[in-house]
């Protein structure tokens, strides 16, 4: 088998393993914290705050 | 207000209203430059040179100046805009508090669209150059390019998943590569260092103008290669540690790096390769600055030119999840979309169910659709969004005047390069329809049909109040 053929199959792997690594942590995620949480982002207040902070 | 510290580390996105956990405020003036020209720089790797096929290797140049200014003016309009309404989503954001809801939803689907095509394209793009490698290195059989073009996007969304930090500053390193490669090729072949091997007189004779100006015209349509993704910076406007400085430096930062790529680019493959090899970018000069690497008769410059190419690619892609997902997390944070997918990882702070959404659907494009068709939609997305920029930016400096709200930075001769923007829209999309004018009928067809969707359906679930949390004043007029 060449080398190319092992790659090959090394790519299906590392992309399983890695597609695999999300959705495992994403439910964890999403059985750990609450709705909420996980969606209470707005958009906030920013030029104004940082300049503030600069002092 | 002065107890908020949102460059805090700890306390990082919190605001006033209620945010427990927000995306994280970290990057820096260089990664808005790195996450612009990353999306854009595989354009100049490949696809300008269709443009040489539709009218010449003039018409190309003309092409990419013109198309320098129009990205010029979406890049100040961008700087001015963003600057202020510093939030994930970019334009979207934008049109939500400048245009309207109808206005915003559009925009945010062109831009998801324009993005994850992109993306799509760029995974393609990424599997043929690795079967090109396997060639180079003597396999013998034909790869199969779809386990790569899958790990690309899987390793790239990942990288995203995990946090913007790292993400962006990959994108800087494959990015700034990149760029170099492009200025090293042409120090080695203008004559600047060592011997030359330009040949532009003698390859343009007698094929100045080989379609005329409507083949100049035509060429605009693969002008906008050169540039096409600058936007994108907008949106990192909510991960930036100081929008009002980094988003304008690094927008202006990146235009300037894309006209002096684009032009060199042009310059370097125009004087190398004869114009009817290099405006044919299937069966000629696929990746025409690689081609001309390997004329150069160097193969240190071969390698640095492919590893150009391959890191342009890459840099596209990831950049393309960036945005992509920032836009549909924005929507979703809205409710324009489910709220579901405005959800932020408490860890490492990204929008991770907008992220692994987009992944399936840039699969089925990017291994069941033709590479062509694929770019269509993006670029025509594109043109739509660009638009939207002219009516944008005239509505906010009329609602909110200079003065009336406190802006990072101001842009010069308005309105004029909102007016220049739109002319060269027009002009653009007679060009699309030249050749794509299906798609274009096809693709406006199907944001009106969503349109229509948005406004009798969807439009009731909209937070309509709490999607306005800028703390601005009332617009002119109202």
């Amino acid at each position: 088998m060449e080398t190319w053929n092992l790659l090959e199959y090394a790519a299906w792997g590392v992309s399983a393993l890695l597609g695999l690594y999300m959705v495992i942590d994403w439910l964890k995620v999403d059985s750990t914290y609450s709705e909420e949480v996980l969606t209470s982002s707005r958009e906030g207040e920013l030029e104004a705050l940082t300049e503030e902070h600069k002092g | 207000m002065a107890d908020i510290d949102i460059t805090s580390q700890t306390m990082d996105g919190m605001g006033p209203h209620g945010t427990k956990v927000g995306l994280l405020r970290v990057l820096g003036p260089a990664h808005v430059w790195a996450l612009g020209v990353g999306i854009v720089l595989v354009g100049e790797y490949m696809g300008w040179n269709f443009a040489v096929g539709k009218g010449g290797a003039y018409a190309a140049l003309i092409a990419c100046w013109v198309a320098g200014i129009l990205y010029t003016c979406v890049a100040m309009i961008d700087s001015e805009v963003t600057s202020t309404v510093a939030a994930a989503g970019g334009q979207y954001t934008q049109a939500k508090h400048i245009v309207g809801p109808l206005m915003a939803f559009n925009v945010g689907l062109y831009l998801v669209f324009a993005y994850t095509m992109l993306e799509a394209a760029n995974a393609i793009t990424a599997g043929y150059l690795f079967s090109v490698v396997a060639t180079m290195t003597g396999y013998e059989g034909t790869l199969d390019q779809r386990p790569f073009i899958i790990l690309v996007i899987m390793f790239l969304a990942w990288l995203n998943y995990r946090g913007v930090l790292a993400t962006l500053t990959f994108n800087l390193v494959i990015t700034a590569i990149a760029f170099v490669a492009i200025l090293v090729l042409f120090l080695s072949t203008s004559g600047i260092v060592g011997d030359g091997i330009m040949q532009h007189a003698a390859l343009f004779e007698g094929h100045e103008l080989p379609y005329g100006w409507i083949g100049v015209l035509a060429a605009m349509h693969f002008g906008l290669w050169y540039y096409l993704g600058i936007e994108g910076t907008t949106q990192a406007a909510e991960e930036v540690r100081s929008p009002a400085r980094a988003l304008p430096f690094g927008t202006l930062a990146g235009i300037m790096t894309l006209l002096i790529a684009a032009t060199l680019t042009w310059y370097i493959c125009s004087g190398v390769l004869p114009w009817e090899y290099l405006g044919d970018g299937v069966n000629g000069a696929v990746a025409p600055l690689f081609s001309t690497a390997q004329l150069a008769g160097s193969t240190g410059l071969v390698w640095l030119l492919g590893f150009g190419t391959l890191f342009a690619t890459l840099a596209s892609a990831n950049g393309c999840i960036n945005d992509a997902s920032r836009a549909w997390f924005a929507m979703g944070r809205d409710k324009y979309l489910p709220g579901w997918f405005g959800a932020v990882h408490p860890r490492y702070r990204t929008p991770y169910r907008s992220i692994i959404f987009l992944v399936p659907i840039a699969l089925i494009f990017a291994l069941g659709a033709p590479l062509d068709q694929v770019i269509t939609f993006s670029i025509l997305s594109g043109l739509l969004e660009y638009t939207f920029m002219p009516l944008n930016i005239i509505l906010f400096r009329k609602k909110w005047p200079m003065g009336s709200i406190k802006r990072g930075y101001e842009h010069p001769f308005h309105p004029l390069p909102a007016i220049a923007l739109l002319a060269i829209c027009a002009t653009t999309f007679f060009a699309v329809f030249l050749g794509y004018g299906t798609q274009l009928v096809a693709m406006i067809g199907f944001y009106i049909v969503v349109s229509l969707w948005f406004h009798f359906w969807r439009y009731r679930f909209v937070n309509r109040g709490a999607q306005f949390t800028m703390p601005w004043p009332k617009p002119q007029g109202y």
